[in-house]
């Protein structure tokens, strides 16, 4: 069986950040994407990121992902693994892959799971026929791969993503004319929202979609107003002409090989599902194996690097590397996420996080 | 359903490559995953469900949902949504599980 040092599990902003302080203080990484190209949900972010300088804000997702592939891709100390996907994570760190028609064992001294999200889905009459796309998927398919989702697209979500992802599609020419939220105010920053709105976008709350309607593929979405417990109100249902309809309605944690190595698990709904316990660290209850990223708790892309950037630090640390003023560099950190934290946005990973025991 | 003009992104010309869908002839280009290439012609149902037989599309697009299994040179269950679009290859739309 092949050994390595340090594996990471994804190479997403998280699991790049951890990479860059790991080879920098000397270890030998080994990074696995089950993708053909690194970066996470980078690659199809088009947009500038707010948040904080020190993380890029400002700077476009795409070319925040050049900066930081561009920092490792030649290290010395960097194996990577595409199209590789971890099928097995054991206790004693051995880790279980698929490449190809190749399946093959890989034991590691620290492991870090970065595995990231996957977009949840929204129960309603034919949600499974072709045409309904979680709006990250919509995102990849026009942003990496050039290729529209369709003509007309029905919003479902009004945080963040699905604010930004509308915006998205009419910068590819699609058409977007409606974006329908189930709670009574918008999610995501109004500063998205005024912009979409001013573009056309038909922005309603207190509503949702009752059903798809279509035989191979979405030809048009019945809506339908919600009372305050969002509950369908009958005799309220219109019509939407529409090929796609595209969900943005949260993320949950990709949790399941933290779970079936026997780590400390918690459903804490702020954090998006099921979460790991972990500690300040990034280390979860199975020895060595650390986590960071979205699978720790659904935030951003901002506060995934800081996580990646601790979780590597301080797996560096664990394994004897001596690295100049790492207690300030960590303890800096760790204020660059509450500071990430504050405000009214951030209340609901504040109480995620006291769920899990991490201040 | 390519996209032409973006403000933002540059989308250049690349290599075509060609496959098969059912036996028919089609194409995409270097860097397409299965599934965008098919998307790109506007083929939406990849797959019939297991148990209802109901047309199934794409979802997630990260390899995670099994959405767009497909059967590839033979192979039930590939990811087409993560699976690099290679030159000549046989793709076919799935029954069910799929038998190996």
């Amino acid at each position: 069986m092949r050994r390595v040092e340090v594996a990471i599990i994804g190479s997403g902003p998280a699991g790049l950040a951890a990479a860059k302080p790991l080879l920098d203080a000397g270890a030998k990484v080994l990074m696995i994407d089950r993708s053909d190209m690194l970066g996470g949900q980078l690659t199809k972010q088009t947009h500038m990121f707010f948040g904080s300088e020190k993380q890029h804000a400002s700077k476009r997702g795409i070319d925040i992902l050049k900066l930081m592939v561009d920092e490792i891709q030649y290290h010395e100390n960097l194996t990577v693994l595409t199209e590789t996907t971890v099928v097995g994570l054991y206790q004693d760190r051995v880790i279980s892959c698929v490449k190809h028609d190749e399946y093959f064992k890989i034991q590691a001294d620290y492991i870090l799971v970065a595995s990231g999200a996957s977009e949840k889905s929204l129960p309603f009459e034919n949600n499974d026929l072709p045409g309904v796309y979680a709006a990250g998927a919509v995102q990849t398919l026009m942003n990496v791969y050039g290729v529209k989702p369709g003509e007309r697209v029905l919003m479902i979500g009004s945080g963040n993503i699905g604010l930004i992802v509308s915006y998205q599609l009419m910068q590819a020419g699609v058409e977007v004319p409606m974006l329908l939220e189930a709670a009574d105010t918008i999610g995501g920053y109004l500063v998205h929202a005024s912009k979409i709105r001013r573009l056309g976008v038909d922005i309603r709350t207190n509503m949702s979609v009752k059903r798809a309607i279509g035989k191979a593929s979405v030809e048009a979405a019945e809506i339908w107003r919600l009372d305050k417990h969002w509950q369908g109100i009958p005799g309220t249902e219109e019509i939407v002409p529409c090929d796609t309809i595209c969900l943005s309605v949260g993320l949950a944690p990709l949790t399941e090989l933290l779970q079936q190595a026997g780590a400390d698990i918690k459903y804490v709904r702020e954090l998006g599902g099921n979460v790991p316990i972990i500690n300040k660290k990034y280390q979860t209850s199975l020895e060595n194996v650390y986590t960071c990223g979205d699978v720790a708790g659904i935030e951003e892309a901002s506060s995934a690097m800081i996580s990646g950037e601790i979780a590597g630090l301080e797996i560096a640390r664990s394994a004897g590397y001596k690295i100049d003023n790492i207690d300030q560099h960590i303890s800096r950190l760790h204020d660059d996420l509450t500071n990430l934290r504050n405000g009214p946005h951030g209340e609901k990973i504040r109480i995620g996080l006291e769920k899990v025991g991490v201040k | 359903m390519r996209i032409n003009k973006h403000p933002i992104l540059d989308f250049p010309e690349r290599k075509k490559v060609s496959f098969t869908f059912n036996g028919k002839k089609l194409f995409g280009y270097e860097g397409d995953t299965i599934a965008s290439a098919l998307h790109a012609q506007g083929i939406k149902h990849l797959s019939d469900s297991i148990h209802k037989k109901r047309p199934r599309g794409f979802y997630c697009a990260i390899g995670n949902c099994a959405s767009c299994n497909m059967i590839v040179d033979g192979v039930p269950n590939v990811r087409t949504c993560i699976t690099p679009l290679k030159e000549g290859v046989d793709v076919r739309k799935q029954d069910g599980k799929g038998r190996f």
